[in-house]
């Protein structure tokens, strides 16, 4: 099976994001691979392993983004495709969506396309479907468990409820949740295969489209409103007398 | 302005968010509510009584189990022959999926997790959180219809006024099902986190217990998730009495204590309870961004420098494993359980 893994590459999360000058900073935070999207390529390469398919790691982004292709690739990815273009700088993911379903075309005889279920920056989670709709493929979305049998893919969902069944002919596009496992360390040959990867870079004008005008845009960016930060210590003789004056405080607040 | 919310169920049970959705609707006038499925005039009538003036109703058996594709078509051709100008969602599984397909059939986008919605003529100016919530951002939409998701619990849910009745029209399902539904194994599920009003989390420190002896013949991370679920049956315990949801953060779900649906903060869920109570959570930056919407922060932690302590309006530096059963107990005197 021919599959791909769509990843983006985004600020670590352990960075200290803040509005500054109306623009998004993370300080001197390094950018890397989403980490919904590590499950992404943890799915991608056990759907290879099951199939001996390979796996293209694809994304969107500046020339750095070549950093999270090369995680993808250490980890086991076969080969790796940056779509980077000036003209994608200001994408929704309507947009990224028009840009991948290209990408995925021009690569041809797709059979299944993975992805996190959304991005740590925006967190919309809308570019999966919008992708399989733009392909006209089956969305099997929130997938925690994928097995592929005579050209079927079965998933099981993560639902609110529990678990949805869903089935579907490939070619197939599926988000994953992090029920499909862990995504596995790099292995020191996949690092320095990485490390010595040519990996292509497509424009627009090589994917054959023109550049996607956003429908949603940014007015304003703003840091969240300061907490008050004064925390109450409660103290007492022994447990329950703690217990029983912190169920009175908070009782008080008319939180519950 | 033309405004449709779309209710979102499961085999008849709404999700809650849908009746936040039409009481933010009805700030903008009357409202018409989608309800799409097979046999569910119960939905259509409990929409009625959550406020929507007419009911479109969607039954038809093709529509018995969500799929995508299918909800996304039907949803996209009764918007093109009634021209909605604004179509307000809960935040779901589902309706990320459909709203994210539909909204591309029509042209348009989705707006997800709105916490504030201003209108502004025809249009919409939207606040949401992005960066896990460490940021907000305002956006709008050039779409025509505008899609919305709300966040859970960031509007308030109206009164349901019991008998309360009004039109329904049925409309044609659109059946182009590109997958089949082979089944279902339903968990049981508890209050879950996004519409909670209280929740009790543990962290890595539920499974510190050294008072307690684990069965013979466990290896040494058997015993230690042994521990944990120990740990976490007081955090349930707690949560339970105060009608709440138990929560997580990674490290407790990393260390394999609790599965990831509890996960609070990173690669987790956003939360905005009224009540957080925070048990052996030392406060990571993802988790505090994570319950940044939370009303009140409760904090019990051994460590009287853990980050959690800077968010917390009340704070215990102790042990969870006692504190947690006398609060417990505290409660169920104080609120007659």
């Amino acid at each position: 099976m021919k599959i791909i893994a769509c990843i983006k590459q985004v600020p670590d999360s352990e960075a200290k994001v803040r509005a500054e000058g109306g623009k998004v900073s993370w300080g001197d935070a390094p950018l890397v691979i989403n980490p919904f999207d590590e499950y992404a390529v943890e799915g991608a390469l056990q759907q290879k392993e099951a199939t001996s398919g390979t796996v293209t790691a694809l994304c969107i982004g500046p020339e750095s983004a070549k950093e999270a292709l090369k995680h993808a690739l250490a980890m086991g990815a076969d080969d790796a495709i940056l779509v980077s273009d000036p003209a994608l700088n200001e994408l929704d993911n309507v947009g990224a969506a028009r840009v991948l379903a290209a990408a995925i075309q021009k690569l041809g005889g797709v059979d299944m396309v993975i992805f996190g279920r959304q991005t740590l920056d925006s967190g919309s989670g809308l570019t999966p479907a919008q992708t399989a709709r733009t392909l006209g493929w089956p969305m099997l979305g929130l997938a925690g468990q994928i097995k592929v049998e005579d050209g079927n893919v079965r998933v099981e969902r993560v639902i609110e409820e529990g678990r949805q069944i869903v089935k579907a002919k490939t070619p197939v596009v599926i988000s994953v949740v992090q029920s499909i496992g862990e995504p596995r360390y790099p292995s020191f040959m996949g690092i320095r295969k990485a490390s010595k990867a040519e990996i292509p870079i497509w424009s627009l004008s090589d994917l054959g489209i023109s550049t996607p005008t956003p429908i949603v845009t940014r007015t304003e960016l703003m840091n969240p409103p300061a907490r008050d930060t004064n925390v109450e210590i409660i103290t007492g003789e022994g447990p329950a007398e703690i217990a029983e004056k912190l169920a009175d405080k908070i009782i008080a607040e008319k939180v519950l | 302005m033309k405004t449709f919310v779309y209710i979102d169920h499961f085999k008849g049970e709404v999700q809650p968010g849908s009746w936040e959705a039409l009481g933010l609707a009805k700030s903008f006038g009357t409202v018409t509510a989608l309800v799409f499925g097979s046999g569910v005039d119960a939905v259509a009538k409990l929409a009625f009584e959550y406020g929507a003036d007419v009911v479109l109703l969607v039954d038809d058996p093709a529509l018995l189990d969500y799929r995508a594709e299918t909800y996304a078509s039907t949803l996209s051709a009764l918007t093109s022959s009634q021209s909605p100008d604004l179509i307000l969602f809960p935040t779901t599984t589902r309706t990320r999926e459909l709203a994210a397909m539909s909204a591309l059939d029509l042209n348009s986008n989705v707006i997800t997790d709105a916490t504030a919605v201003e209108v502004n003529g025809d249009n919409t100016v939207v606040t949401r959180p992005i960066y896990e919530a460490k940021l907000f951002e305002k956006v709008t939409s050039t779409g025509k219809p505008q899609f919305i998701t709300i966040r859970g619990r960031a509007f308030p849910k109206p009164e349901q006024q019991e008998g309360k009745t009004g039109t329904v029209t049925k409309v044609d399902a659109k059946t182009d099902a590109l997958s089949t539904v082979e089944g279902y194994s339903v968990a049981e599920v508890g209050v879950s986190l996004n519409d909670a009003g209280v929740i009790v989390s543990g962290g890595r420190g539920v499974s510190n217990n050294p008072s307690l002896q684990p069965p013979a013949g466990l290896d040494d991370k058997q015993a230690e998730i042994w521990r944990a679920q120990q740990g976490f049956k007081l955090v349930g315990e707690l949560a339970s009495v105060l009608g709440g949801a138990v929560g997580a953060s990674r490290a407790a779900v990393d260390a394999g204590y609790i599965p990831y649906s509890n996960q609070v903060g990173q690669t987790g869920k956003v939360v905005a309870p009224d009540l957080y109570i925070a048990a052996g959570i030392s406060g990571a930056i993802q988790h505090l961004a994570g319950i940044r919407s939370a009303k009140m922060v409760v904090a019990i932690n051994k460590d009287a420098d853990a980050p959690i302590f800077k968010v917390a309006r009340y704070g215990v530096v102790g042990d969870l494993f006692v504190i947690l059963p006398a609060l417990t107990d505290a409660f169920k005197k104080k609120l007659g359980k």
